[in-house]
């Protein structure tokens, strides 16, 4: 009697944390894994009976593809290319936002939403992430289907010609104008806040607050640009001999 | 069952040898369970018991657990590939046909799963990503976890990236020209970058050249794909893998408790 008593205590595991249910993991777990697994090779087997990987012609360095698309994931950036110089759109563009997504949990100090999903208490972050992972995508979208020859715009339901309008001429802004534009853009953009928002500017601290903005602002100066340059066709916000943006 | 056959498989089980391999029973009971993970050097990286709420499909939507299998499906289909593929401008577009015509068994199914697995592990980490961010998993203690995670994602993104001129095809080649002509464009290390030529940069000594092995996509920039593809690049995130996955033990799952 008391043998069966304790197989029965032993059949539930142990209850570590207060008001927690805690499962075996095998099978608890371990099925659904092996369940996902097998989900995964059915999926990626059958598509790929059906449809074949591409392979286009044996590559030929003296006959460029028009237009030359970088593999989707990067389409992305290949985009930004069109408003930016490839330092910044190919370089310091993607820099920023592996260091920014490294750092997030270091500034998102923000106690409430730690293991469950929840927009009401994180606000702020979710709509920034989110925005931003959007943003990627659409970029990415736009490159694959509405790009042709000479990356110009095509719907994807429009047929590719060379016979496109030509784009409106560009020009940029004078380096004097641009300077103080981009200055005011950062300068404003860091101090303000401090002003309407002290509660978030104190809870976060300086490093933090500043690595927070710096990185919105970045983010959102590179959606003002694309703006300015489908707007008002402005080429360069800031012209200096060493670099352009 | 029959009675002689019972006998059997209970001598077989009871032998020296079984109970060597097998270091417990398969019934369904509590310590057995436990046993399964404990004692399975494959299993063993999960713990025994775990938080309820952590393991709901609508948690994580294994999304975790998908990207790793994806990662070991590649590395399989990977290493087969490599049994006929040459890394070689005069011979890797004909192993692409030869692939493609099933001249080697299964030729054609292994090289388009490698190939779709292999953006399907892009999507999976992508919306991992996306899970851990809702979800909040990132906050402490496990903000470093995240940091590894964030390197994980560039890895599958280079592994995909240098995969993609393997085949020596008009897509692959135009492709790593649109991207290593970024990398040429890299402030300071690129030779068109910004401030580069005053330290001393040009088109034979820059990182572009360094990637390329030359001041074009030739046989040295296809041999330095391959080996980034297929050994450097697994190695690292492998490694990288073992700590995101030590880490992510050490510093708990998470999930309402």
């Amino acid at each position: 009697m008391a043998n069966t008593e304790a197989t029965a205590i032993k059949t539930q595991p142990k209850q570590t944390q207060a008001g927690s249910e805690r499962v075996h993991t095998w099978p608890g777990l371990v099925a659904k894994e092996f369940l996902c697994a097998l989900l995964f090779l059915v999926v990626i087997l059958l598509y790929s009976y059906y449809v074949d990987a591409p392979l286009r012609e044996l590559a030929n360095p003296g006959e460029p593809e028009n237009p030359a698309k970088a593999p989707w994931y990067f389409l992305g950036l290949q985009e930004a290319l069109v408003y930016f110089d490839p330092w910044f759109a190919g370089v310091v563009l993607p820099t920023f936002i592996i260091i920014g997504l490294m750092v997030l949990p270091y500034i998102d100090i923000n106690p409430q939403g730690s293991g469950y999903y929840t927009f009401k208490e994180r606000k702020f972050a979710v709509t920034v992430f989110c925005f931003g992972f959007l943003f990627w995508y659409v970029l990415i979208l736009i490159g694959v289907y509405c790009r042709g020859p000479f990356w110009a715009w095509f719907w994807p339901w429009e047929q590719w010609t060379l016979a496109f309008p030509t784009p409106p001429p560009l020009w940029s802004l004078s380096t004097p104008v641009g300077a103080l534009l981009l200055l005011a853009y950062f300068g404003l953009g860091m101090w303000l806040p401090t002003r309407i928002w002290k509660d978030f500017y104190q809870r976060l601290g300086i490093i933090r607050y500043s690595i927070t903005v710096f990185l919105l602002l970045t983010m959102i100066g590179t959606i003002l640009k694309i703006g300015l340059r489908l707007g008002l066709n402005i080429k360069y916000v800031l012209q200096t001999p060493w670099i352009n943006i | 069952m029959l009675p002689y056959l019972k006998e059997i498989s209970g001598k077989i089980t009871q032998s020296e040898i079984w109970k060597s391999v097998f270091r417990h029973g398969y019934e369904d009971t509590p310590r057995n369970r436990v046993l399964q993970i404990l004692s399975n050097i494959w299993l063993h990286i999960h713990p025994a018991t775990i938080n309820k709420n952590s393991i709901n499909i609508s948690f994580t939507w294994c999304l975790g657990g998908l990207t790793f299998f994806v990662f070991l499906f590649e590395t399989l289909t990977g290493v087969l590939l490599m049994f006929y593929y040459t890394p070689d401008v005069n011979k890797a577009y004909a192993d692409m046909l030869d692939l493609s015509n099933n001249a080697a068994p299964f030729g054609r199914l292994l090289r388009n799963t490698h190939r779709w697995a292999g953006h399907a592990m892009v999507i999976t980490v992508c919306f991992h990503m996306l899970r851990v961010f809702l979800t909040g998993s990132y906050k402490a203690p496990r903000q470093f976890n995240w940091a590894v995670g964030v390197v994980l994602l560039v890895l599958t993104l280079l592994l995909s990236f240098t995969g993609y001129l393997l085949p020596w095809d008009q897509l692959g080649y135009w492709a790593i020209t649109v991207g290593t002509n970024m990398a040429g464009n890299t402030p300071l290390v690129g030779y068109q970058g910004p401030f580069a030529q005053p330290l001393g940069f040009t088109i034979d000594n820059d990182i572009r050249f360094a990637l390329l092995g030359g001041t074009s996509i030739q046989a040295p920039a296809l041999l330095r794909a391959y080996v980034w593809h297929c050994i450097a690049l697994p190695s690292l995130a492998g490694g990288l893998m073992m700590l995101h996955f030590w880490r992510t033990r050490k510093d708990g799952f998470s999930g309402r408790l």
